[in-house]
């Protein structure tokens, strides 16, 4: 295992020398002290294992295509912006816009999130993104969501916090959200159906949440006793009538 | 259903005794005005655009396409256009959609500007018999360079340039994605850029893979959809623009109708066959100068401080706007003035939305200069330069650099009939219809707007040579070799340029 001191460095050094270490061929990589330095893992390539103590700044894993990285404590904003592939694992919360327009991989949260994650997300065949929200998130999930799939579990159930805010799924062109639990029609966007799951949602289901439990120490009979619901978009063009041709 | 109260724009009409029935024109047009009814041609007048391809094709010159002379009773206040779109609106609900940049009667101040000569008392210079330096360097400039004597007793630069991007002129090409533009249109781009050592931009459409022959003359784009962005893709190209508006819409997002979104432009997009493509106005994560600043940054790290571009519409407050861009990072500010073109856009935005490029060229230059950072980043104008006296009255008001877009599609047949957002070009240019794209070939093509490029570099260094000056950089900002005519004293002094006669 390889062990970086990112205690007061610098994201440009710091992340130098993560690009370093990688190229140079370590697979398991520990950054210790890591304090809100930005841009952490941002389009690193390959297949290390990326452990990070302390907080990262935003956008980290912007860009990646490859490595997988674990957050042992929360994360902040614009994780896995454009994230092409590898993996992500915050075992705290997150922030707002994660998984901007991500193209694959994949992200799982242990704790909520903020506002605005999964928005644009992309997805061709067997190359799409996947984002699994142990906690709760906040409006605008999944919005002008093209591809991929978005599951939010709502695991800790808090009478405080509704599961999802508001707008779900606004502008919603392609992918499939599932919810855990019921969703009110209300929050979601007009672009949006949903639905109940069927057989082949189940085996998406099982497939992401399977790896998702692994990741946690999670039982997936637990997760899977709770029914849930699936949002997909109604129009593959929601604004086809907006214009005179 | 009954016929539209918005009568035909134009009049197709062929003349039968010339016709051979040879039905070129049916194969040509793209809008199906032509069709076979067994022993003629057909004509439904009310799809034709005017785009004049019938008319080129036809062996007999039998086809004459004219303005349709039946038109709304003429008012000065109310016209044509105005009362046409009223009437399609009633009858679709919808917000009338337009191509091109505006047409509308605003002040073209291009037009109101004139360039200085030499007359006996300074020479002016012969190009076609002195050397003439138009090349470009785009990317930050070094407040002050250090310069140390090499032990080999060589001048050499202390510390590093940033990154800089040579153009053999002070010319790009203005964004087009694939999808909104055909990829023969794209490669006759890449073609010519490569040849001419200038720059074309992929648009927000992502990178084919057929453009990576020509990565060294390329600008990736990233915009709100993020459509077809990834480590490669980054790195492809020898910068990366960001773009946060266009000219012809400033304030509202990209939309790709579906029509043009065959599998594989869906491919390099990465969404679904026939949706329409959304990019909104807002990057979802820009909401400040300092966000700004984040995705540069991220752009930087993830391609190893590779220039960053940011492509700006030109609004009322551009100055601050600029300001606040290249305080962000970026090594070039791309500013997109009101003519600027599109794809689709609704008239209503299109023609409203915005300044011309020459009042916010002139005001952010200001602006950068007063606040000592105008060598921070490189300048590139757009919208609307029609001709290399446009291109060198911009950069004499302060550019770096000027791109076009709608002149170089005019080399490809363009017309400028604006329905690009229909995918039924029938020049093959703004269309994904294969039958249609087939016909753009991109080495005949290529070939044509490399003249062009070649014609507007004599042009400019014609310019050069009766101003008497031998380097596009002397006549960067040299606000003094214009002159302005019929402008008011406020416009004038915006723009930094004397009444002509001063």
């Amino acid at each position: 295992m390889f062990e970086i001191n990112a205690t007061g460095a610098y994201y440009r050094d710091l992340n130098s020398q993560v690009r370093e270490a990688v190229e140079k061929g370590e697979k398991e990589i520990t950054l210790k002290g890591v304090n809100g330095q930005y841009y952490i893992g941002d389009g690193l390539r390959g297949n290390a294992q990326i452990t990070i103590e302390g907080v990262p700044g935003n956008d980290l894993a912007a860009f990646m295509d490859g490595p997988t990285i674990r957050v042992k404590s929360n994360a902040q904003d614009n994780l896995c912006n454009t994230m092409n592939g590898g993996k992500v694992i915050i075992e705290g919360n997150a922030g707002d816009v994660l998984g901007y327009g991500m193209r694959g991989g994949k992200l799982h949260v242990r704790g909520d999130v903020g506002y605005r994650v999964g928005i644009h997300m992309k997805g061709l065949k067997k190359q799409a993104p996947t984002i699994v929200v142990g906690g709760t998130a906040g409006d605008f999930f999944g919005e002008y969501m093209a591809g991929g799939v978005l599951i939010l579990l709502g695991l800790d159930e808090k009478e405080t916090r509704p599961i999802v805010g508001d707008y779900l799924g606004t502008g919603m062109h392609g992918g499939a959200i599932y919810v855990r639990g019921e969703v009110d029609k209300n929050l979601c966007g007009a672009e949006v159906g949903v639905l109940e799951t069927d057989e082949d949602d189940a085996k998406v289901l099982k497939e992401a949440l399977a790896d998702y439990c692994k990741d946690f120490g999670l039982k997936l009979e637990d997760i899977m006793k709770k029914p849930f619901k699936k949002l997909v978009p109604v129009s593959s063009r929601p604004y086809g009538n907006l214009y005179a041709y | 259903m009954f016929k539209s109260l918005a009568p035909p724009e134009y009049i197709a009409d062929i003349d039968r005794e010339k016709c051979i029935r040879c039905k070129r024109c049916i194969q040509n047009c793209g809008w199906s005005v032509y069709s076979w009814g067994g022993d003629k041609v057909l004509i439904n007048t009310s799809k034709c655009v005017k785009c004049l391809r019938c008319y080129h094709y036809c062996p007999e010159e039998a086809i004459t396409i004219v303005d349709n002379p039946t038109r709304f009773k003429s008012n000065a206040y109310w016209s044509f256009n105005n009362i046409r779109n009223l009437k399609r609106q009633a009858e679709t609900g919808g917000m009338p959609l337009t191509g091109m940049g505006s047409d509308q009667k605003y002040p073209i101040l291009f037009d109101s500007l004139l360039i200085d000569a030499c007359q006996v008392t300074n020479p002016s210079i012969d190009p076609l018999r002195e050397p003439m330096e138009l090349r470009t360097y785009l990317g930050k400039k070094p407040s002050a360079l250090s310069i140390e004597k090499g032990k080999d007793g060589k001048a050499r630069l202390n510390g590093k340039m940033p990154p800089q991007i040579a153009l053999k002129l002070p010319l790009v090409f203005g964004p087009m994605s694939y999808g909104s533009i055909s990829l023969n249109a794209q490669k006759v781009l890449a073609r010519t850029a490569k040849e001419c050592g200038i720059l074309m931009n992929t648009g927000e459409g992502g990178l084919h893979e057929d453009l990576l022959p020509y990565r060294s003359n390329i600008v990736v784009q990233v915009a709100s959809g993020r459509f077809g962005v990834n480590p490669d893709y980054l790195n492809a190209g020898v910068a990366v623009e960001i773009k946060i508006g266009q000219g012809a819409k400033p304030g509202i997002g990209g939309h790709l109708p579906g029509e043009k979104i065959p599998l594989d432009v869906a491919r390099t997009r990465m969404i679904p066959v026939g949706t329409d493509a959304i990019s909104p106005a807002p990057q979802h994560d820009i909401y400040s100068i300092e966000d700004l600043r984040q995705l540069i940054y991220a752009i930087k790290e993830a391609t190893n401080y590779k220039p960053v571009s940011v492509k700006i519409a030109a609004v009322h407050n551009v100055a601050a706007i600029a300001s606040g861009v290249v305080r962000a990072g970026a090594d070039i500010v791309y500013i997109d003035g009101f003519r600027g073109g599109t794809g689709a856009a609704p008239s209503i935005i299109r023609d409203h939305l915005g300044i011309p490029i020459e009042h916010a060229l002139a005001a952010v230059d200001d602006r950068l200069r007063q606040e000592g950072i105008r060598n921070e980043a490189s300048i590139i104008a757009a919208g609307g330069i029609r001709s290399s006296a446009d291109a060198a009255k911009a950069i004499a008001l302060g550019a770096d650099a000027v791109a076009i877009a709608t002149a170089a599609l005019i080399t490809m047949g363009c017309t400028t009939c604006g329905k690009c957002y229909t995918g039924n070009c029938s020049w093959g240019i703004t269309t994904q219809r294969p039958e249609l794209t087939a016909r753009l070939d991109p080495e005949v093509y290529a070939e044509r707007l490399i003249n062009l490029v070649h014609a507007w570099e004599h042009e400019l260094k014609e310019i050069l040579g009766a101003l008497g000056i031998n380097a596009i950089e002397s006549l960067r900002g040299n606000r003094e070799r214009l002159r302005g005519v019929g402008l008011d004293a406020q416009t004038l002094d915006i723009l930094g340029v004397k009444p002509a006669g001063r």
